[in-house]
């Protein structure tokens, strides 16, 4: 899986974010390196959602934080339209991504618990030096579905965990972004809270002419939301392909497991020998990530070619591409 | 769903020998600065053996409380009052006392909650944490002990059992700690085991994982199992019966089949439309519930939804609805209890 290449960008199209090559190591105290993102590439349309699908420690979050600069990459270019964003000093980072705002997991951790609504939400454009209005802050307000009579003047305590995330979208809001950064935004929430912050993103994406990265561990979140999906394993990429067809037409071993693991509604009676059944074993370290494919070792269809060769990104079908040596058509392997 | 509802109905009678759980009207009223939380509010059902009663809903329905109270971790104190009873194995478990409690738990019921790493000591060895109510229950020695746990590892499917042993806690993954969390609830072979949200924490692929080998123990050791989780998913596909619970009351019960595939209760439905599915295309408006589960120091008087239910009527705030009131009108069938007064779907039996 986790593949190298860049087959899936899409050069010469209108892309909003170009990220190529992203490598994020973390060292660690015993003189060894975590190897978080090891060299994935995506694009990014304008209007277009992508969604980032992974477990936990795929490097999912990692590629997120890395786009933003927080911290900037180990390697890699992050070009927000035309502007590169990586080996540039502070300032001018902080002045570029300005266009792109993030929305993380924890909405209550991520705001400020001693300031009020209005001031959080006011927070971004007053760092920037900006004028800011109450009418600005009571239509934003509204935008995200709140009553600007009702939270003006509450702290995060006083709302719920939907509510402060509806705040946490005020705020990113408020810079008018090109780019919305979305970091597992309703693995927190309720189903019926879920529901709820899930249609305000697709509505405030319409309205205000977003782009959207959307990372989360939820397939069907990711499928409901999402134009294009991106599948991480390990820091690798291992599949992209449109979202309508996460469901059926999905190739990788990786993206199997995920789909057969998913608990559903209405069980189907699971056949013998499915990869789910067959693939065993627990992620492995980042500090020491296998050779070749990173997810040969729990792999039902690995082969030797697996371990020598990292498979490369390639086309199978329009719009889907594919990090595998053993699946999908034109596998060099018997899949 | 209002008070002293009877025994919902438990499957044919070929199972019902002697229930392994029986809860007859369980109260929990927490004490609050802000006044008084009834947590749990007239709950009743019963659980044969080797049987598995999913219990879904979302945070503060009160699913929680309910477990540990079952389990006697909640009783009547300066917080709290309970009533009510609940009888495990035929014991009483609110008359137990302290030192009966400590027979009754790690013998009689196992409970896995959902952080495995605050559930076991950051400072004892894995080996400690599954010895412990080995050599307290049973009379085994320090090696028999040992050689039990090993064997108890092997069961739930950690690989080279007898090293682990002499690990600590941080030294195991998620899926590895929650393993050795169920190990150990499972070491004296209880007739009942409570799993709060056992998959919660956990990444899917290691849930499934988890959830295979909580139904092949139940298989091998015939426990019966109070499946507590706010995923549907994960209740739909492992329980015989479910339970839905909105704000401190069961609102509707069935045979999972029936519960989610013919929905009465309109919380019920209203749930199962929240939830994104990957059988729908990309970019479906999802079918969010509006407003908010009620304040739970002066809930509403009549149905407890009405507030949020697009079916609501006059009559649904004046008294709550009962859960058997629909089998008593012939709505329902038998086995499948709500309580609504505008139940959907009801013509489509």
């Amino acid at each position: 899986m986790a593949g190298s290449g860049v087959a899936h960008l899409r050069l010469g199209a209108e892309q909003i974010l170009t990220v190529e090559e992203l490598v994020v190591q973390f060292p660690t105290k015993g003189g060894q390196t975590v190897h978080a993102v090891s060299g994935i590439s995506f694009d990014l349309l304008d209007g277009e959602t992508l969604g980032i699908l992974g477990e936990s420690g795929c490097g999912k979050s990692s590629a997120g934080r890395a786009v933003m600069q927080l911290p900037p990459p180990t390697a890699g270019s992050v070009r927000l339209g035309n502007d590169e964003l990586t080996g540039l000093n502070a300032q001018t980072v902080r002045e570029r991504r300005a266009r792109m705002q993030m929305i993380f997991q924890d909405p209550v951790s991520s705001l400020n618990p001693r300031r009020k609504v209005k001031d959080l939400v006011a927070e971004g454009p007053k760092i920037w030096g900006r004028e800011v209005t109450r009418e600005q802050i009571e239509s934003v307000l509204h935008a995200v579905g709140l009553d600007p009579a009702v939270v003006w003047e509450r702290r995060p305590h006083e709302l719920s965990g939907g509510q402060c995330q509806r705040v946490c979208i005020a705020r990113a809001l408020m810079l008018d972004p090109e780019v919305l950064i979305c970091d597992e935004p309703v693995s927190s929430l309720d189903v019926s809270v879920q529901a709820q912050i899930l249609n305000l993103l697709e509505e405030t994406k319409q309205r205000y002419g977003l782009s959207m990265v959307f990372i989360a561990h939820d397939l069907a979140v990711v499928k409901n939301i999402s134009d294009r999906i991106m599948i991480m394993y390990l820091g690798k990429v291992c599949e992209v392909l449109p979202a309508s067809s996460l469901a059926e037409r999905a190739l990788h071993p990786y993206t199997q497991l995920l789909l057969e693991s998913v608990p559903d509604m209405t069980p189907p009676p699971i056949e013998a020998g499915t990869v789910a059944q067959r693939a065993t074993g627990e992620l492995p370290s980042p500090l020491n990530p296998p050779s070749g494919c990173r997810f040969r070792t729990r792999c039902p269809l690995a082969t030797e070619e697996c371990a020598a060769v990292e498979p490369q990104m390639r086309e199978v079908e329009q719009g889907h591409f594919l990090a595998c040596h053993n699946s999908g058509p034109g596998a060099s392997g018997v899949a | 769903m209002n008070s002293t509802s009877a025994l919902l109905p438990d499957r044919p009678a070929a199972e019902q020998e002697s229930p392994v759980l029986i809860v007859d009207d369980l109260r929990t009223q927490i004490h609050t600065p802000r006044g008084d939380v009834q947590a749990v509010d007239g709950i009743s059902f019963t659980l044969g053996r080797g049987k598995t009663l999913g219990i879904v809903g979302e945070s503060g329905s009160g699913k929680s409380v309910l477990g540990r109270t079952i389990m006697g971790l909640y009783s009547t104190g300066p917080t709290m009052t309970v009533s009510g009873r609940v009888l495990i194995a035929g014991k009483d478990v609110h008359t137990l006392g302290a030192s009966g409690l400590r027979e009754l738990w790690g013998s009689d019921v196992g409970m896995v909650f959902q952080d495995p790493m605050t559930a076991l000591n950051p400072v004892k060895k894995v080996g400690v944490h599954l010895t412990e109510s080995l050599r307290r229950h049973r009379t085994m020695n320090r090696a028999q002990a040992k050689a039990h746990a090993a064997e108890l590892l092997n069961l739930v499917g950690i690989p080279e059992p007898r090293r682990r042993l002499d690990q600590y806690p941080h030294e195991l993954s998620g899926g590895m700690r929650q393993r050795v969390v169920i190990a150990m609830s499972l070491a004296n072979e209880p007739a009942l085991l409570i799993a709060d949200e056992p998959t919660t924490a956990l990444d899917v692929t290691v849930q499934k994982q988890i959830l295979d080998l909580l139904d092949r123990l139940q298989d091998e050791l015939g426990m019966a199992i109070v499946l507590i989780s706010h995923n549907l998913g994960v209740v739909a596909g492992r329980a015989d019966r479910v339970a839905v619970m909105y704000a401190g009351r069961v609102v509707e019960t069935a045979d999972a089949a029936a519960l989610f595939g013919l929905p009465h209760h309109p919380y019920t439905e209203a749930l199962l439309e929240a939830i994104p599915r990957l059988d729908q295309p990309p970019h479906v408006r999802l079918a969010a519930i509006d407003g908010a589960p009620p304040n739970m120091v002066a809930p509403p008087i009549g149905c407890r939804f009405a507030p949020r239910c697009r079916y609501a009527q006059s009559d649904c705030t004046l008294a709550p609805p009962s859960l058997d009131g629909a089998v008593t009108r012939g709505i329902a069938t038998p086995g499948h209890s709500f309580a609504c007064y505008h139940p959907v779907n009801a013509g489509g039996q």
